[in-house]
């Protein structure tokens, strides 16, 4: 076993973790009061790993035999992991076997994914390291909001509520400063996610479905606009005094 | 809901949850040649987290003006390429001072 990927993964998984704390403990908070046990709770955050998949999936699970309709809300909600998987999967290098690919393809999450992709090669050690606290944070969160409930004060919980957000923003906003595309891609995407939460006839879509359109349409527009010849970890193997240019 | 309920909806969620993930990430190993996909895959995690991010975080606090607060916290510390950690904790911090100052007003 690699030691030093693996504790560099954890490392950088740690304000993962600390933002899944937070969202999990409101999730626990949820499941309860939509009627389920903690033990309930604590088994979806262990074997589902995602926030808007398992809040859509309580609700329906307070009705009996939905069983189709959660097949379809899961689809829809989490089709978006599959980009990222198949973007991730052409960074892996090849510490990687087929069996590490089908367990830690488990573990594909918007922020796992957002911090293992910024990676030049994605080694499993690495990979393997960066879930851990995530994973840990998940479940934990999950099973102290779910037994402890409202305990941490209001104005504690309000600030962890924007950790997650604002990882996003420090994934985001330096690729965008580095390349115009990138920053008219994402400029676009807002501008799209904007719409379908305040134009009401749209604002009734899950928004696990509005963020996957949002994404694949300014994705498009950017791939058409701005085609890339090499991905950038190529680049990275081919003219290394390029690569400072381009990440 | 009883447990067998419960048990068979948990199963259709975690199993299309985990093949959704797992399915592109160990079949997909070709290496692509197509330019219009490479984009695609290049802009698609931006957009993503883009999309994820605006307008979701103007609500995730109580009040709009202590995120606001939060998000130029972040955009700041991230232009100057701080940590992820760093530009977490200060943005919660963000929240947190404005909230107890709007709490005053």
């Amino acid at each position: 076993m690699n030691k030093k990927p693996f504790i560099a993964g954890i490392k950088a998984g740690l304000p993962i973790g600390l933002g899944y704390l937070s969202v999990s403990f409101t999730f626990g908070i949820m499941a309860i009061s939509a009627g389920l046990y903690w033990w309930q709770a604590l088994l979806i955050s262990m074997l589902n790993l995602t926030s808007a998949g398992q809040l859509a999936g309580i609700n329906i699970m307070i009705h009996p035999m939905q069983y189709i309709e959660m097949l379809i809300a899961q689809l829809t909600i989490n089709i978006r992991y599959s980009f990222m998987s198949v973007s991730l999967s052409q960074k892996t290098d090849t510490s990687f076997k087929m069996i590490d690919r089908w367990i830690l393809g488990a573990f594909v999450t918007d922020e796992i994914f957002g911090v293992a992709v910024t990676q030049e090669k994605v080694n499993k050690y690495f990979f393997a390291g960066l879930t851990v606290l995530p994973y840990i944070g998940w479940a934990l969160g999950t099973l102290l909001g779910a037994v402890l409930g409202n305990v941490l004060p209001d104005i504690i919980m309000n600030a962890l509520n924007i950790a997650l957000y604002a990882m996003f923003i420090a994934i985001v906003i330096p690729e965008a400063k580095k390349s115009l595309a990138i920053s008219i891609v994402s400029l676009i995407a807002i501008g799209l996610s904007c719409m379908f939460y305040f134009v009401p006839m749209l604002s009734s879509i899950s928004s696990g479905l509005t963020i996957c359109i949002s994404a694949i349409v300014a994705t498009c527009i950017g791939a058409i606009l701005f085609p890339v010849k090499k991905l950038p970890e190529e680049e990275q193997e081919e003219s290394p005094e390029r690569s400072i240019n381009n990440g | 809901m009883d447990n067998i309920q419960f048990f068979i909806y948990l199963a259709i969620m975690a199993l299309s949850t985990y093949l959704i993930r797992a399915i592109p990430f160990a079949l997909s190993r070709r290496k692509i040649e197509n330019t219009f996909v490479k984009s695609f895959l290049c802009y698609i995690p931006y957009a993503v987290l883009a999309a994820m991010t605006v307008p979701a975080v103007f609500f995730s606090t109580k009040n709009p003006i202590s995120a606001i607060v939060g998000v130029i916290v972040a955009v700041i510390l991230a232009l100057f390429k701080r940590g992820l950690l760093t530009v977490a904790v200060a943005a919660c911090a963000g929240v947190f001072a404005t909230e107890i100052v709007l709490s005053y007003l």
